[in-house]
């Protein structure tokens, strides 16, 4: 699973019938510098984050549709949790996942 | 299958149910030569690894095929502690 | 599929239970495009040897009915390649 960061929604009328009810968000990964690193991509949201949040994002195709629990449906990524804080240990003072 | 080593933890308080229960542990991969290269996985512990070790990663659908992971949405899991590296 | 050359191996004491009795090996494939990476050896590969790979969940199958958390593995010897090695 990847660290990334929700910087917008995605809003399709006119989608696949499986896909009404999810919740599209578009996400930037981030590295552990939490640097934006890659390119954004679109993530079922799970978990009810919001934008600003950082996210982490489950990228295989089997968990993904198991995660969104609808039976087969063309997903590929989906945000499993909101990320409250990365623990480097040891410890850094400069930990740049618990400044505000 | 990839090496890395632990280098810290995941907290998440909302996260998908299936995950719940699971150890979250950041790995950051090594090269063969057990250098850095810059990439990080957050992984599950099936083998109680401790901060630090090196560890042996599977990734993609893979990462289900372990007992504790099985069903679990989940796409990287530390599946052995490595204890010697033999480059020829 | 592709084919590589057998690099080095790894031991492991602490593993999946999945991966009991099976030999890691590092694989440096031979397109010099993909990064060398690590496999469970199916069929008894040494170090130096030319071999056929297998990557992706597929490469668990090797092992089937056994349940192994398995992302590579090697699944052939090469004993001859109509190709120009590097």
């Amino acid at each position: 699973m990847k660290l990334a960061r929700v910087v917008g929604t995605v809003v399709a009328t006119q989608k696949f019938p499986k896909y009404e009810g999810l919740k599209f968000l578009q996400v930037q990964p981030l590295d552990l510098e939490k640097q934006p690193r890659g390119l954004p991509f679109t993530a079922i949201d799970m978990v009810d984050a919001g934008e600003g949040d950082d996210v982490l994002v489950c990228l295989e195709g089997q968990s993904a549709v198991d995660a969104v629990g609808l039976g087969e449906n063309p997903v590929d990524a989906v945000i499993m949790g909101v990320v409250d804080a990365v623990q480097f240990v040891p410890p850094r003072r400069d930990n740049p996942w618990t400044r505000g | 299958m990839r090496l890395g080593r632990v280098v810290g933890t995941v907290v998440s308080t909302r996260k998908d149910p299936k995950l719940v229960g699971l150890k979250l542990l950041v790995v950051g991969t090594v090269s063969p030569e057990l250098v850095a290269d810059g990439g990080y996985e957050v992984t599950v512990d099936t083998v109680q690894a401790g901060f630090g070790d090196l560890v042996i990663l599977c990734t993609g659908s893979s990462a289900r095929m372990t007992e504790r992971t099985k069903d679990a949405p989940v796409d990287a899991t530390i599946v052995g502690i490595v204890d010697t590296v033999n480059l020829d | 599929m592709n084919v590589g050359r057998v690099a080095g191996n790894l031991v492991s004491t602490v593993k999946d239970p999945g991966l009991e009795g099976h030999r890691i090996l590092l694989v440096r494939p031979l397109n010099g495009r993909e990064k060398p990476f690590w496999a469970l050896d199916a069929v008894g590969a040494g170090a130096g040897e030319v071999v056929l790979y297998c990557r992706q969940r597929e490469a668990s199958y090797a092992f089937h009915p056994d349940f192994v958390p398995c992302d590579a593995c090697v699944v052939g010897i090469v004993d001859e390649l109509d190709e120009v090695l590097p």
